[in-house]
């Protein structure tokens, strides 16, 4: 078993209002920014978890999304792993 | 008619919902979210507040607590259960109500009375109103903007499953009396089979003239109604 950390990258669906995304885009196009054309606001999480290798971490996670981290009505996910952790625990420290 | 209000960490509506079935003369009891079993109960009432602070999404949270498991089973057996503001968040999450409120358009917290137009009067939960009433009912929500995928709001309106709306004082379907930015200005729905309502404004704030509306009531004397003839 080893530790992994994973990037949860939610984000609003295509279609779906963004209506935190539409207020930040106006923001920075009247501070100048003309050129943003579109800004989606999503989530980023990072989990710690113990897993036989990094593709059984990777899909807990896409199973936590699916369960918990994202609404599949209005919103999407990615999972993608960061790093391979130091083992949890006390056997090699 | 024994009547169950949940409380999870975070209603806040938990005592006006358990006013508001006393006043139409429901026995009413509150059940905490860990608590289990619904066995002996007519109907099951999810009250609005901000449970488990709306982390990660309002509801998302409050859809995982032990309790839950039972409404689902209560729900799924055809008994009626009502969720109310973050009651109807955490219905939507637990997949008894399809679709999922998001951020409101504004960015705004929404506080302040509302008009609804009856769609249906011929549910367990309107048929003391008359088709096409308006009633003035508050709303107090950040995120309750009806969102769905288009098959699933085609649905709902093809298969009259919308039961208020957001108007006018004329009863018109306006974007100015849209407060949230909804889909077609869905204020309420009610699932395939009829016994789950969701609906984002607060009947149960408006049940005594002291409060400005007495338009909430027929929410709940519909309910009682309904009861009363199953049980008869």
């Amino acid at each position: 078993m080893s530790r992994f950390r994973l990037e949860v990258r939610v984000k609003p669906r295509p279609g779906i209002l963004d209506p935190q995304g539409k207020a930040i885009h106006h923001a920075l196009n009247s501070l100048g920014w003309d050129g943003v054309d579109d800004v989606r606001v999503g989530k980023a999480m990072y989990l710690d978890l113990v897993a036989d290798d990094s593709g059984s971490a990777v899909e807990a996670a896409e199973a936590m999304c699916r369960k918990l981290l994202a609404n599949p009505v209005t919103e999407t996910f990615e999972v993608s792993l960061v790093e391979e952790l130091r083992a949890a625990s006390g056997a090699d420290a | 008619m024994k009547v169950a209000v949940i409380t999870f960490p975070g209603s806040n509506c938990d005592y006006d919902l358990y006013k508001a079935a006393q006043q139409v003369g429901a026995d009413a009891t509150f059940v905490w979210h860990r608590e289990r079993g619904l066995d002996g109960y007519d109907a099951v009432l999810l009250p609005g507040g901000f449970s488990y602070g709306d982390y990660l999404r309002a509801g998302a949270i409050a859809r995982m607590s032990p309790v839950m498991e039972d409404v689902i089973e209560f729900a799924r057996k055809g008994a009626p259960v009502v969720g109310i503001c973050n009651g109807f968040q955490i219905l939507c999450e637990a997949g008894l109500l399809p679709g999922a409120l998001v951020r409101n358009d504004s960015l705004l917290f929404s506080g302040k009375d509302v008009r609804l137009r009856v769609e249906r009067a011929d549910t367990h939960f309107t048929s003391e109103y008359h088709p096409g009433q308006i009633l003035r009912v508050p709303i107090a929500h950040g995120e309750g903007n009806y969102e769905a995928d288009e098959a699933t709001l085609e649905r709902l309106e093809g298969e009259g499953h919308v039961v208020f709306r957001y108007v006018d004082a004329a009863g018109e379907v306006t974007d100015a009396a849209n407060p949230n930015g909804s889909w077609h200005n869905i204020a309420g729905i009610i699932n395939d089979d009829g016994n789950v309502l969701g609906m984002m404004p607060h009947p149960e704030r408006a049940m005594e003239e002291l409060l400005g509306s007495t338009d909430g009531i027929g929410v709940f004397t519909s309910l009682a109604a309904s009861l009363s003839a199953v049980a008869s």
